[in-house]
């Protein structure tokens, strides 16, 4: 707890990569399971009970500091965290309009596939969400990485959190349909 | 090339120093326990040469215990007394068990977990497994030759990956009363993905299909070398084998046209429906025939085509979450290079049938589908125990199979570990007061997938006193929860706003107190006339030597990492211990352990730090070699 902060708080450098959007994800993967491979408890269980609470610790700060970075979204809010931008709280950056008509559009075609219990319609809406995830993703790298205006990277991180809470719907109404 | 190089932690012993490690597959049918000898695992056997142990207790009026084959062959006589598939119960209220109108026991209803009233007192689950745990440790002792007063080093015990929280604490606990060390509990389908992974040098996606006597479980893993990995489980803890046999039973009374049981006859035809079903895997047909105590008899033909028909539901319900789980990984079962089958249930041919079809390919037979969740067990005992050689060194990842999240208003659930995160795991949410001058807050711990609170299992209640009086929203109060790598929550409540800090840490028990633990293991302890002061003092040594074992190893290892100062401060806590251990006081002993291990914390601090640096430098390594 009272652990004082030192260069390997930072999820980047907890894995020794540059803190870009665009990351070379076995890099990542690989450092990953080699420092998980020295401070896993597992290595620790015939350990002093200080070294296995030091060693949940570090296993539990190298797990979160992992998912952030091998997750598109958050990736990218916490590089702009880093900077200074919280994208959550950039309310004056309003979403563009295109994009709020094509979320209504596939709200609309999740409750219709839904009420019908249609799994190829679900289905469907699940390959198109993946493609226009995708899009976002790959427009955030230059976005983020090319150190331009923030307030298009932040937008397209707000547009990434709609279509992460559509796949999210997507997946209960599967649930649902397998109730 | 393996891809882990390993250096200190855990410190490998000397070879004559082999800490004799188990692995316990404590199943809803039958228990079994296996170890790593010579470098194999072998599930060990009774004096018999049975390596199976029928997961069934049996309660006699002057408080002995018959359990396993003893038992079973009881159990139409003394149905009430003798406790089979007890699994199911463990870590469960009465309203949670299914078909509890379909058992022959007394149930007392108690919050947390449900109780069974026997002619020896009333038993919780906890007890009943703990009872089959000793049997199995017994077993062990004697095959690994260890003598009396001496002890095993350790036990993993496995769980299904699907149970949640309380029944993980009630296993974990039902090991403690047994008397074992319990080094990690394991879930059952990552146990044998490490028994088949190593087995066969596997690399890639598998799915384990674990259909057991009570439950369902589905987990998919990444194996590569050196790694086992899960992405992603799912499952259902109140499925399996057990409800075949159910299905059999009420087709055997509709059609026989049989009036209500005394628990004896349905004892006998669930024996005799669990017969039918196992018949039906190797032939076509099966005969179904028996006497009742009424004097009744009934004589029927249970065919494979209808065994399919009238369990047909049972095996769609496998199936969601088996799809669930590929989704949840991101995968398609295209990206699944082999199925796993695991538990003896999926030795009916419908199940085998169903799984094929699904993955588009025959499933993974070549694992004796009984044992191979304790041979994973044992390898995992062995790797924790530190006897692993050089070059055979894996490690596991696993995750949380269940939500967890707090009730919020409206009886909402908020989530705030999300299933299959890695575990050990830690989350923390944010939370604020909602009247003026509020000093207190109470929270709900809740586990599963659902909105409502109502449908999620509840964990724990507690309360934060002490908040600071504020105005409504002032107050910043911090929910934690951790995680541990047993799967296994703590939470712990916060207020961070002010100065001062009002904190309150929960450990969810279901029902089952410390106090409570300790006169189970008083009570465990009558009949083998332990001392409980010497016993006491015997334990607290034990740690104390652990302690000074393990830490002289860690500054011979990583001892440069300490300035002189604060070298001599721990060698004089050192000092301290060694003095109390050379006396006879329990509490001395205690203390100077508890001192010790505060004293030594910034040093296991700064250990991990040097870890997380030798893993980045040799990866810099390698990645300048490419």
């Amino acid at each position: 707890m009272q652990r004082k902060p030192s260069h390997l708080e930072n999820h980047f450098e907890l894995f020794g990569l540059a803190p870009r959007y665009a990351l070379d994800e076995a890099t990542l993967d690989r450092a990953w399971r080699e420092i998980q491979s020295q401070v896993h408890p597992d290595r620790h269980v015939g350990a002093s009970d200080a070294e296995r609470r030091a060693s949940m610790q570090r296993t539990t700060q190298v797990n979160e500091a992992y998912r952030v970075l091998k997750d598109p979204l958050e990736r990218a809010a916490y590089l702009l965290a880093l900077r200074g931008i919280d994208p959550k709280f950039e309310t004056d950056t309003g979403m563009p309009r295109e994009f709020l008509m094509r979320q209504m559009d596939f709200r609309e075609a999740l409750d219709d596939a839904s009420k019908a219990a249609d799994e190829a319609a679900l289905e469907r809406l699940h390959v198109r969400l993946d493609v226009e995830t995708l899009a976002v993703r790959n427009s955030l790298a230059t976005l983020i990485d090319g150190e331009s205006e923030p307030g298009a990277a932040v937008s397209a991180v707000r547009e990434l959190m709609f279509l992460q809470k559509l796949a999210h719907d997507v997946e209960r109404a599967f649930e649902a349909l397998e109730a | 090339m393996a891809l882990f190089q390993i250096s200190e932690p855990g410190e490998s012993p000397a070879p004559h120093e082999r800490r004799s490690a188990i692995g316990i597959d404590l199943g809803t049918t039958n228990s079994l326990v296996a170890t790593v000898r010579s470098g194999t695992a072998a599930v060990l056997a009774d004096e018999q040469g049975r390596s199976l142990l029928p997961s069934v207790v049996r309660y006699l009026p002057d408080g002995r215990t018959e359990v396993g084959f003893l038992a079973q062959a009881h159990q139409t006589a003394d149905p009430r007394n003798t406790i089979v598939s007890v699994k199911r119960f463990m870590g469960r209220g009465l309203k949670d068990v299914a078909h509890a109108e379909n058992t022959p026991y007394d149930f007392v209803d108690e919050p947390g977990m449900v109780r069974l009233r026997t002619v020896a007192g009333v038993k919780s689950p906890v007890e009943v497994s703990a009872e089959i745990l000793r049997v199995l440790r017994a077993r062990a002792e004697a095959s690994l030759g260890i003598a009396d007063g001496e002890s095993l080093y350790g036990a993993v015990i496995t769980v299904p990956a699907y149970f949640d929280d309380a029944q993980r604490q009630a296993t974990k606990d039902a090991g403690r009363l047994a008397g074992l060390n319990v080094m990690r509990l394991l879930n059952e389908p990552t146990a044998a993905a490490i028994a088949y992974g190593l087995d066969n040098g596997s690399e890639g996606i598998y799915a384990v299909y674990d259909l057991g006597g009570g439950t369902f479980d589905l987990s998919i893993l990444r194996l590569s070398k050196g790694l086992f990995e899960v992405i992603a489980t799912s499952g259902d803890a109140a499925l399996g084998g057990d409800d075949f046999d159910q299905r059999i039973l009420c087709w055997i009374i509709e059609e026989a046209g049989l009036g209500p049981l005394d628990p004896r006859d349905m004892r006998l035809l669930l024996v005799k429906a669990r017969e039918a079903k196992e018949y039906l895997t190797y032939h076509a047909e099966a005969p179904l025939a028996a006497r009742l105590s009424t004097g009744e008899w009934f004589e029927l033909t249970l065919t494979s085509e209808k065994f399919s028909e009238i369990t047909a539901h049972l095996v769609q319900k496998t199936l969601g979450p088996t799809r669930g789980a590929l989704r949840a990984a991101g995968l398609n079962v295209e990206d699944v290079k082999g199925v796993v089958m695991v538990g003896g249930a999926t030795r009916m041919p419908q199940i085998q049938r169903a799984v094929a079809d699904l993955f588009r390919r025959d499933p993974l037979n070549n694992l004796d589908p009984d044992k191979v969740v304790a041979l994973g067990a044992a390898m995992q005992a062995n790797v924790l125990a530190g006897n692993r050689a050089q070059g055979e060194d894996w490690l596991l990842l696993d995750v949380i199979p269940l939500s967890l999240g707090v009730e919020t208003m409206g009886g909402l659930v908020e989530r705030i570990v999300p299933r299959n995160s890695t575990i050990p795991v830690a989350r923390a949410q944010e939370f604020t007061t909602f009247k003026d001058g509020q000093t207190g807050m109470s929270f709900h711990v809740v586990q599963g997938e659902r909105e409502l609170v109502a449908d999620c299992r509840s964990l724990a209640r507690f309360e934060l006193t002490g908040i600071p009086p504020m105005a409504a929203g002032a107050a910043r109060v911090r929910v934690a929860y951790q995680v541990d790598a047993d799967g296994l929550l703590s939470v712990s409540a916060t207020e961070t706003s002010t100065g001062a800090r009002a904190s309150v840490a929960v450990k969810p028990s279901y029902g089952l107190t410390d106090g409570e633990i300790e006169r189970m293991l008083r009570d465990s302890f009558e009949h083998a006339r332990d001392d409980m002061h010497a016993r006491a003092l015997a334990e607290h040594r034990v740690e104390g030597e652990r302690l000074l074992v393990a830490l002289s190893a860690a500054l011979d290892a990583d001892g440069a990492l300490l300035e002189a100062p604060e070298r001599a401060a721990l060698d004089g806590q050192v000092a301290l211990l060694e003095t109390a251990l050379a006396g006879h006081d329990a509490r001395a002993i205690r203390q100077a352990t508890d001192a010790l291990n505060r004293a030594s914390e910034t040093f296991a601090g700064r250990r991990m730090d040097a870890g997380v640096r030798r893993a980045l430098a040799g990866h810099n390594i390698r990645s300048l070699e490419l």
